[in-house]
C-alpha cells in the first residue's frame, strides 16, 4: 500500500479524466478547428472544406454581431459597478447585529435560487403595458405616467432586462461579500473606535481595502457572466425590438440552430472565448498583485 | 448608545423596504396562480388588488397538468438533475482524492490543468458540442442532458482543496490495517467531506436545474424536455393565460425556495466557498 500505487490512481482519475477530454477538451479544441472550415449541423452533399479565415472576416463584418457585443458591453457598464455596489451594501445591512437579520439575508438571496427562465415569465408580467410597474409608476406620479410598454420599446427593454438581471443575482454577491465581512477582525474596528474614527472612516479606511480581494472577484466575474447574457433575453425579447436587446450569445445561437452554420458560429465562439480569457487573465493579474501587497 | 439604536432602527426600516423590492414579484406569481378567474387578473394586473384575488382556488394548477405533460417535464428535470449530480459527485470526488493524497508524477500539473479549464464557460464549446453529441446520436434523449456535465474543473477543484487539508495520519492508520485506498476514499475521505460534498452538490444543482441553453439546444419534443424550456414553450403559446403560466411557474419555484430556505446556513456557506479562490 503505496501512496504511488499506479492502479488506484489510473482508477480514480480515468472517468473524470475521459469525460473532461470528450465533453470538454475536445469540443473546446473543435472550435478553433471548425472556424477555418464552412461546416454545417447536417452535413451538405458537397463535404465539409477548409476556408481559411473567411468566417474571421464575416464576423468582423457582421453588424449583428458588433450589436449584440455592444449590448453586452453596455451591460457590463451599467451592471457591474450597480450591482457591486448594491451587493455590498446589502451585505453591511445584513451585517448588522438587528434582529432578524437572518431573515432578510434569506429574503435577498430567494431571487438567486429562483430559474432564470421562471424569473424573465414572472417580470414579462410585472412589465405589461397594463402590468404592475405601470400601474404602480402611475400611482406615485398621481396618473402623470403614461403606461409604456418596456419590453417593446428600444429604449426601455434593455434596461428593463438589467434591472431584472440585478434584481436575480445581486443575493448571490451579496452572500459573498458577507463571508468577507465577517473574516475581518473586530480588534481592526477597536482600534480605530480608540482613534476616534466615525463610521464613514471606518468604512473607507478598513472595511473597503479589506474586501479589496472579494470585490475583484466579485466584479470580474459579474463581467464574465454578463457576457454570457442569453436566457432573459431569449425568453423577454428574443434580442428586439430592433436588436435592442441582441447578445453576442444570442447571435451564436441563432447562427447554430437556426443557420445551422457550424464552422461560422465557432468562429464567433473563439472570439468570444478570447474576450471571456483576457478578462480571466486580468482577474489573476490583479488579484496577485493585491495578494503581493498584503 | 442612543446614537446606535437609531442607527439599527434605520437599518432595520431600509431592510423592510429593500424585502419588498425583493419578495413582491414571487408573491405576485403567487397571488395570480391561486386566482382562478382570468378576466379579474387581467383587471387587477395593475394595482395592489392583484395580491388579494377573489376566489382563492387551485384550478390554474389542475389546468396545468391538464393542458400539457407537467408531471412528464417534471422527472425528466428531476432525474436529469438528480443523476448528474450522484454520478457527479462520485466522478469529481475520485479524481479530487487521487490528485490530493496520492503520490504521483504529472499531478501538480493536472492540477494546474483542471484550474485552467474553470475558465472555459459553456458557451464557448456549445457548438462543437451539439456537433458532437448529434454525429453520436444522442439528440433527444436523457444522457445527452447528463454525461457531459457530470465531470466539472471548479467541482474538482473544490473537493481537491478539501481533501488536501487532511492530516496524512488519517490514512496510515488504515493502511497499517491493510485498507486499500478504495476503502480509505469510501470510509475514510467522504464521510468526512460531508460539508464540502453537500456545497458541491448545490452548485451542480443550481447549475442544472437552470439549464436552459443547452436543452434548447438538444431537445426537440416533450419526451425529454426538462421543465426550464417547457415553461418557455408553454410562455410563447398565444393567447396567454396568465393564471396557467403563474401556476407553472409557482410549481417550479415554490420547491426548490422551502428547500432552499430548509438549507439556509448549507447554502450561504456555499456560495461563501465558491468566491474565496
Amino acid at each position: 500500500m503505496l501512496r504511488n500505487d499506479k492502479k488506484s490512481i489510473i482508477t480514480f482519475m480515468l472517468p473524470a479524466s475521459i469525460l473532461l477530454l470528450v465533453f470538454m477538451i475536445l469540443p473546446f479544441l473543435m472550435a478553433f478547428g471548425l472556424s477555418f472550415t464552412n461546416q454545417r449541423l447536417i452535413e451538405s452533399p458537397r463535404g465539409t472544406q477548409f476556408i481559411g479565415m473567411t468566417n474571421y472576416f464575416r464576423a468582423i463584418g457582421d453588424n449583428l454581431f458588433k450589436t449584440g457585443l455592444k449590448n453586452n458591453t453596455i451591460f457590463v457598464l451599467v451592471v457591474v459597478p450597480l450591482q457591486t455596489s448594491l451587493a455590498l451594501a446589502l451585505a453591511i445591512l445584513v451585517n448588522i447585529k438587528v434582529k432578524g437579520n437572518k431573515i432578510f439575508r434569506a429574503i435577498f438571496f430567494i431571487p438567486t435560487v429562483t430559474t432564470m427562465v421562471v424569473v424573465s415569465v414572472i417580470w414579462s408580467f410585472l412589465y405589461h403595458p397594463d402590468g404592475l410597474i405601470n400601474g404602480f409608476l402611475t400611482t406615485i406620479t398621481f396618473g402623470a405616467w403614461d403606461g409604456i410598454d418596456f419590453l417593446n420599446n428600444t429604449t426601455t427593454a434593455f434596461p428593463s432586462i438589467m434591472l431584472m438581471s440585478m434584481w436575480q443575482g445581486v443575493g448571490f454577491q451579496m452572500l459573498i461579500f458577507l463571508a468577507a465581512l465577517q473574516e475581518i477582525p473586530d480588534s481592526f474596528y477597536e482600534a480605530a473606535d480608540i482613534d476616534g474614527a466615525n463610521t464613514w472612516q471606518k468604512f473607507l479606511y478598513i472595511t473597503l481595502p479589506q474586501l479589496k480581494h472579494t470585490t475583484t472577484f466579485v466584479i470580474i466575474s459579474t463581467t464574465i457572466l454578463a457576457f454570457r447574457l442569453f436566457t432573459q433575453v431569449y425568453v423577454m425579447t428574443g434580442g428586439g425590438p430592433q436588436n435592442s436587446t441582441y447578445t453576442a450569445m444570442l447571435h451564436i445561437y441563432n447562427m447554430a440552430f437556426k443557420r445551422l452554420n457550424i464552422g461560422y458560429s465557432s468562429a464567433l465562439t473563439v472570439i468570444f472565448f478570447l474576450i471571456i480569457l483576457v478578462i480571466s487573465i486580468f482577474q489573476r493579474f490583479v488579484l496577485n498583485d493585491t495578494e503581493e501587497e498584503v | 448608545m442612543k446614537y446606535k439604536q437609531n442607527r439599527k432602527i434605520l437599518a432595520f426600516l431600509v431592510m423592510i423596504i429593500l424585502s419588498i423590492f425583493f419578495i413582491f414579484p414571487l408573491f405576485y406569481m403567487i397571488s395570480v396562480s391561486l386566482n382562478p378567474d382570468e378576466t379579474e387578473i387581467l383587471r387587477n394586473m395593475a394595482s395592489v388588488r392583484a395580491f388579494f384575488p377573489g376566489d382563492i382556488s387551485l384550478q390554474n394548477f389542475f389546468d396545468v397538468f391538464d393542458r400539457m405533460p407537467f408531471a412528464r417535464f417534471l422527472f425528466n428535470s428531476t432525474f436529469i438533475v438528480g443523476t448528474t449530480i450522484i454520478i457527479g459527485l462520485l466522478v469529481n470526488s475520485m479524481a479530487a482524492f487521487a490528485l490530493a493524497r496520492l503520490r504521483w508524477k504529472g499531478r501538480a500539473l493536472i492540477v494546474s490543468g483542471v484550474v485552467a479549464l474553470m475558465i472555459i464557460p459553456f458557451e464557448a464549446i456549445a457548438v462543437p458540442l451539439l456537433l458532437i453529441t448529434n454525429k453520436l446520436g444522442w439528440l433527444d434523449s436523457y444522457h445527452v442532458q447528463i454525461i457531459p456535465f457530470i465531470a466539472n474543473p471548479l467541482y474538482i477543484y473544490l473537493l481537491f482543496q478539501f481533501f488536501k487539508n487532511f492530516p496524512s495520519e488519517l490514512e496510515e492508520a488504515a493502511i497499517i490495517d491493510g485498507a486499500n485506498w478504495f476503502g480509505i476514499y469510501w470510509r475514510i475521505a467522504l464521510p468526512l467531506s460531508k460539508p464540502i460534498l453537500s456545497s458541491v452538490a448545490i452548485l451542480h444543482f443550481l447549475m442544472q436545474w437552470g439549464s436552459f441553453l443547452w436543452p434548447l439546444m438538444v431537445t426537440r419534443g416533450p419526451e425529454y424536455r426538462p421543465l426550464t424550456v417547457a415553461m418557455e414553450v408553454f410562455f410563447g403559446q398565444y393567447p396567454r393565460n396568465w393564471g396557467d403560466i403563474m401556476a407553472f411557474a409557482a410549481m417550479i419555484t415554490i420547491p426548490v425556495l422551502l428547500l432552499f430556505l430548509y438549507l439556509q446556513d448549507t447554502y450561504v456557506n456555499t456560495v461563501a466557498r465558491s468566491g474565496i479562490k
